[in-house]
């Protein structure tokens, strides 16, 4: 078992005429969480999306593992998970339907395996209901156990706690804590701390 | 060191003060053929045999269908340039030459017209260099439309590009089926703009007409890539520079 | 400047220290095969069709009414419509299948389900192949079973029925997969109806010509092997070709 690190080298990203990203650079090995803080438009969003790969910088580089993520994009998008602000589940499916189609282009994934991460969730009560139906909260519930059954090392979330009650955010501040532990790591977009569960953050904010 | 001159050209500021340079060598020569290539073929060469003098019109109608196939392909080449290597000058040379390229297919089709009416009576016939004309205008208006339509410089610059491929791509395909289309429906009497056998007196104003429209196209082309430039780099302190200057 | 937080305050776990960490659980072998996703992605695609019928039904009401049309606008002889059958079917036919294109990536594009496919580690390109395979099930097929009906209406007789299913369907393929293209390029564009139009029209005349023309070598009785094997290769062409623009369209849109 080999320690993850994720490099980010003096990122330089422009959306049209506005400089985005000015020269960012950390580093961030297993176990480590990464909250990125920052006014709205000052570019977590942006950033988020530059690690993924579906952004591409005019100047800098990412490394995963000590190699450039442009070399071979699809093997990086294997070992990471990136949730935007709104939850990718389509309304006509049900939660677990949902994650069944989602997870499962990424990996095989066993009934057993889905159950559990919808109870680790709460989600066990609606989970065969269609999406359409549920609330907001109970939709970023879903796309939460989706983060749990995806068995990857590097999260990417992007305010991750939005639309949850303060139970939903204890939730999201076990499964971050879970990940830690396990050797992985998260890079969290918010805008109100993660939850007190999350230990010895590394912190980075963004300016307008 | 070869490579020099290629990363050269991708720089704006570069680009721009060459063009400036460049256009008088593209615009003099193409004025003089031009006027050339037009002397001779409307004055000095002989009336065809078959046509009369209606034939004189090939003059101006082969080489804008000549040119709105070429700007096509350098437009598709540019966009795939900047599309690969994602250099930002290859996209202005690519949204300069589609205005370009669809008035020299418009003008095509209009002396394609003229020319038709005095050969077959009508305005228009369903010819199939007409109507591959027409289908190539509709591609340089997709593309012009699609740049349009999306706000962002960046993302109008790489999906129309991909879509400058797609239809170079299909231009062939296009011509093909439509040549065979026609070829099916042939009626007795001549339905193509059929080019008169050519005599040298005749060919060489043609070639003159041709070589002074690529020129022309070379010189129009570095004036609108300026203007380009200029609008996308507004706000990068070079701009600047020369303003103050 | 951006600002970091000192690495003075965050302890430096060591291996082997007091609280055990627990293993990791990714392994990179339980990635899914490409097939197994492509199918799963063609799987969803038809279940959530299926699950909004209505919404299928559209087209097949377009073609329906445009057919109307023709006769309306002619004349009613069957004699005449005949002539034109062909052109009213293959016209009709691919205005309905421009009209389902616009909901081929919209909603995917919409809810964020358009990106994952591009963040999953699979092919993009085998990914929309699936997707649009799922739209010419949903679409082309239904189009296809329903030409002879349109042509019917139009004089034509039942021997036709056969070639007519055949151009319609073969044909459908290459409008699918061409229409894929200018539906990822327009993603995001607002009513974007008439500018995909504008972009799927012209690439897709050739399918227009011979399919056409099968269809009235159908109706006359005669071979129509050749415009037919022409067809399908540009059937196989679009195949080959069409989800490689489409998914770099789509990457495009994602930026």
């Amino acid at each position: 078992m080999h320690d993850k690190c994720l490099d980010v080298e003096n990122l330089h990203l422009w959306r049209g005429d506005r400089h985005v990203l000015r020269g960012l650079c950390f580093s961030l090995s297993s176990g480590e969480c990464l909250q990125v803080t920052g006014a709205n438009g000052s570019g977590k969003t942006s950033l988020l999306r530059t690690v993924c790969g579906l952004m591409y910088p005019e100047e800098g580089r990412i490394l995963w593992e000590g190699q450039d993520v442009r070399g071979d994009l699809a093997t990086f998008h294997c070992s990471l998970v990136y949730l935007g602000h709104e939850p990718p589940l389509k309304a006509e499916l049900s939660a677990r339907e949902n994650l069944h189609y989602w997870i499962g282009v990424r990996r095989r994934v066993g009934a057993a395996a889905l159950d559990s991460a919808l109870e680790r969730v709460g989600a066990s009560a609606w989970c065969d209901r269609l999406v359409r139906t549920l609330s907001a909260g109970q939709r970023r519930r879903a796309a939460l156990a989706g983060l749990a059954l995806s068995m990857v090392p590097l999260w990417l979330l992007d305010e991750p706690t939005t639309n949850l009650d303060t139970e939903g955010q204890q939730l999201v501040g076990g499964l971050i804590a879970e990940q830690l532990e396990r050797g992985g790591m998260v890079v969290a977009a918010v805008h109100h701390e993660l939850p007190a569960t999350v230990r010895d953050l590394r912190r980075l904010e963004l300016s307008a | 060191m070869t490579w020099t001159w290629f990363h050269r050209l991708a720089s704006p500021p570069y680009v721009y003060t060459l063009a400036a340079r460049l256009t008088p060598w593209f615009a003099w020569p193409a004025a003089l053929l031009i006027i050339g290539g037009l002397w001779g073929g409307l004055v000095m060469a002989p009336p065809d045999y078959q046509q009369g003098d209606g034939f004189r019109i090939i003059y101006v109608h082969a080489p804008s269908a000549w040119m709105s196939l070429m700007v096509y392909t350098t437009m598709a080449s540019a966009a795939a340039v900047g599309l690969i290597w994602r250099i930002k000058v290859a996209h202005a040379v690519a949204a300069s030459c589609a205005p370009i390229g669809a008035s020299f297919t418009f003008a095509a089709l209009v002396t394609g017209a003229l020319w038709g009416q005095p050969m077959w009576g009508t305005y228009w016939q369903w010819d199939p260099r007409l109507t591959s004309e027409l289908i190539l205008l509709f591609l340089y208006l997709g593309y012009m439309g699609l740049r349009a339509g999306l706000e962002d410089t960046q993302r109008a610059d790489r999906a129309s590009a991909v879509l400058a491929v797609v239809g170079v791509v299909n231009v062939p395909i296009i011509h093909y089926s439509v040549t065979w289309w026609n070829s099916l429906h042939q009626a007795p009497s001549v339905m193509r703009l059929a080019k008169p056998t050519m005599a040298l007196s005749m060919l060489v104003p043609l070639l003159m007409m041709l070589l002074g429209f690529t020129l022309f196209f070379a010189a129009i082309l570095l004036v609108r890539l300026r203007g380009e430039v200029l609008s996308r780099e507004r706000a990068a302190s070079w701009i600047r520079e020369i303003v103050n200057a | 400047m951006n600002r970091f937080g000192s690495p003075a305050t965050h302890p430096v776990v060591q291996a082997g220290a007091t609280h055990a960490r627990r293993a990791p659980l990714w392994a990179a072998t339980d990635r899914a095969a490409m097939f197994d996703a492509a199918r799963l992605a063609l799987a969803r695609d038809l279940t959530l069709a299926f699950r909004k019928r209505g919404q299928l039904v559209q087209p097949l009401a377009f073609f329906a009414m445009v057919t109307m049309l023709f006769p309306l606008a002619i004349s009613p002889e069957l004699s005449r419509l005949r002539e034109v059958a062909p052109g009213v079917v293959w016209a009709g036919a691919l205005l309905a299948s421009l009209l389902a294109l616009e909901f081929l990536f919209r909603d995917d594009a919409y809810d964020g389900t358009l990106e994952q496919y591009a963040l999953s580690g699979q092919s993009l390109t085998w990914l929309i192949f699936a997707k649009t395979v799922a739209h010419w099930l949903l679409t082309g097929v239904p189009l296809a079973l329903m030409a002879p009906l349109a042509a019917f209406s139009l004089g034509v007789s039942a021997a036709a029925v056969p070639g007519i299913v055949a151009s319609v369907a073969v044909g459908s393929v290459a409008l699918s997969l061409i229409g894929s293209i200018g539906a990822a390029l327009t993603l995001g564009i607002k009513r974007s109806g008439a500018l995909l139009s504008l972009l799927t029209l012209p690439l897709s005349l050739p399918v227009l010509i011979f399919g056409a023309r099968a269809t009235q070598l159908a109706i006359t009785g005669g071979p129509l092997a050749a415009p037919l094997e022409l067809l399908a290769a540009l059937a196989v062409l679009a195949v080959t070709l069409a989800p490689l623009a489409a998914a770099a369209a789509v990457r495009i849109s994602l930026e």
